[in-house]
């Protein structure tokens, strides 16, 4: 994957310029190929009876109420005052599981792709060999072990466990990823600032951490999105308490009265709004290619 | 205690320093459960019953490797695999070759191609299987509309197949696209200028030029995605089920059966290290393949 991902990092060619003509042509293709999203989209705003209409429904005056509902349903009993559904909490636990399984995998991945690039140990290749496994085992292997030892560490349920285990999901894809950055920057530089009387914590946070900013966002691009959308663990190893938005989404589907077309639209649009802006927001990290500027091998 | 402090900190143990986090995380997370999976299967143990486990040898492995049912849910697979992973290879390329160019709105536009990998496997699995269905799904809709017969996707081996294939290779058709764009974009730009002075066809170029750039870039696609596919559950799971009757079961859901339907975790323990081992087959051939392209680059 090192070699593969690192073709992020070489500098990118001048593209070549095509108008507004090509501008036409791929944002017609694109959007065909987003189409199924903005169905998704759309029937977030739709009644219920427009959600399952035939002929399908394109125009259609928009309603709020399947996003009012995620939030809030109203009380069968009593006087049929709005009650929470618990759903905000669940979009809580999603954005700090993620966040701080994410950011968990990345300091402890960068520091040891930083010795892996930089100390390599005997057997260093069996290592990354090692570590590379464990990123593409069939999680379905090891569920079960993981199930009976969080139950008997009590970790069960638990914020820590699940941010715990998605900081080692996300571990092995961020080791080799910042490790193929780090293999670019050139060592030569770092020894120069050694001798110039720099400390070790110096050369790392102050030399290699600013020429890596955009590695480190491509990587966090990467395993937000793999992490944001993680079911099976969560499905397994979450509470009520801690219980992700995927599971809670999941859950909205085997109702009584059938699939909640609309809500279950409205909970996907609003849980794509982050992961796409973090998403936008890198893009260019993830595309434009990392130019190290002066200091490349 | 400050001889210990500067023992640890020592040049020398500073790359086994920085490594070690990242490996107990990965060992008590992944290395510890896979161990303990592996010794389950050696065992008869249901995770449902409270009996002690008794030793069985090799009794599993000889079970599930003579057992017709998982040659069969490994045929399914493999020509999903084989399926998907194609259309995703075509499709990738062919987006990426609309992309190769600077127009406006670019950064737009690769926007709606790159969100259906953001959204999670359940919205995929469950609004594909809105899509499909018979009377109120889109798909359906549009294809009585233009043949004026009913379309019951889900309903032959083949159509469920299908089904399964297109929803996958729609999520994951933009990830071999954002790599063999950053393949493209990597050409050197006196390579399209040589062809240019040498009058080659737009064909010509592409074969000469383009092609070999990409060629190792697709085959890791290639194979990080049959890794990936091969361990397809979420979207089986939800749009078929492995129906209609087991025809599109594939070993993944068949393992989530075994282990979570009827509990034999002894059972689904052997064979999930059958799978490991062939992921590790795959693995193996996938570093192979980055070594060769690192060499060659």
């Amino acid at each position: 994957m090192s070699v593969l991902l690192s073709l992020f990092s070489k500098k990118e060619r001048r593209l070549r310029e095509a108008g507004w003509g090509w501008t036409l042509f791929a944002g017609i293709i694109s959007l065909i190929y987003f189409f199924p999203v903005l169905w998704i989209i759309m029937t977030a705003f739709k009644t219920r009876a427009d959600a399952l209409a035939t002929p399908p429904v394109f125009f259609f005056t928009p309603t709020l109420e399947n996003f009012v509902a995620v939030f809030y349903r109203v009380a069968q009993t009593g006087g049929g005052e709005a009650i929470s559904t618990g759903m905000g909490g669940f979009f809580f636990n999603s954005i700090f599981v993620a966040s701080a399984g994410v950011f968990l995998a990345l300091i402890i991945g960068t520091l040891a792709s930083y010795g892996f690039s930089r100390y390599p140990l005997k057997g260093n290749d069996t290592y990354l060999f090692v570590v590379l496994t464990t990123r593409m085992l069939p999680p379905i292997i090891v569920i079960i072990p993981i199930f009976l030892m969080f139950r008997m560490v009590g970790l069960s349920g638990s914020y820590i466990g699940v941010i715990l285990l998605y900081a080692a999901f996300n571990l092995p894809f961020s080791i080799w990823m910042m490790k193929s950055f780090f293999d670019e920057l050139s060592p030569d530089v770092e020894d120069s600032a050694r001798m110039d009387g720099s400390s070790e914590f110096g050369v790392f946070f102050k030399m290699c951490i600013p020429q890596l900013k955009a590695g480190l966002a491509a990587t966090a691009v990467f395993a937000v999105i793999l992490t944001w959308n993680e079911f099976l663990f969560a499905l397994l190893l979450t509470s009520t308490d801690t219980r992700t938005v995927p599971v809670a989404m999941a859950r909205t589907i085997g109702g009584e009265i059938g699939v909640e077309w609309g809500l279950l639209a409205a909970i996907i649009t609003l849980f794509l709004v982050p992961v796409f802006a973090v998403t936008y927001l890198l893009q260019n990290h993830l595309l434009r290619g990392v130019t190290f500027g002066t200091i490349k091998k | 205690m400050r001889d210990f402090w500067q023992w640890m900190f020592s040049p020398s143990r500073r790359g086994p320093m920085l490594i070690a986090p990242a490996l107990i995380m990965l060992f008590v997370m992944n290395i510890f459960p896979l161990m303990w999976s592996f010794g389950l299967s050696f065992f008869h143990y249901k995770a449902s019953s409270i009996q002690p486990p008794r030793f069985a040898g090799l009794y599993y492995y000889e079970k599930v490797l003579t057992d017709p049912v998982v040659w069969e849910r490994m045929q399914t697979t493999a020509l999903i695999v084989a399926m998907s992973v194609l259309l995703q290879l075509i499709i990738g390329f062919a987006l990426a070759m609309m992309f190769e160019k600077k127009f406006p709105l670019r950064r737009e536009i690769l926007m709606l191609v790159l969100t259906p990998m953001m959204l999670s496997f359940v919205a995929v699995g469950v609004f594909f299987k809105l899509f499909y269905e018979p009377t109120f799904g889109l798909l359906s809709q549009a294809y009585s509309y233009f043949s004026g017969e009913p379309l019951t996707l889900l309903a032959t081996q083949w159509g469920a197949v299908w089904g399964i294939v297109i929803a996958d290779a729609w999520m994951w058709s933009p990830f071999v696209m954002l790599l063999v764009l950053a393949g493209l974009v990597s050409v050197p730009d006196y390579l399209y200028e040589a062809a240019e002075v040498d009058r080659a066809s737009k064909w010509k170029r592409f074969i000469t030029v383009t092609f070999p750039y990409v060629r190792g870039l697709l085959l890791l696609a290639l194979l990080f995605r049959t890794i990936e596919t091969f361990k397809i559950f979420d979207v089986v799971y939800l749009i078929t089920n492995g129906g209609p009757g087991t025809s599109t079961e594939t070993i993944a859901v068949y393992v989530y059966r075994v282990a979570f339907q009827f509990f034999k975790t002894s059972q689904s323990s052997a064979l999930s290290y059958i799978l490991l081992f062939i992921v590790i087959v795959l693995t193996n051939l996938y570093l192979y393949f980055v070594k060769k392209r690192g060499e060659e680059g």
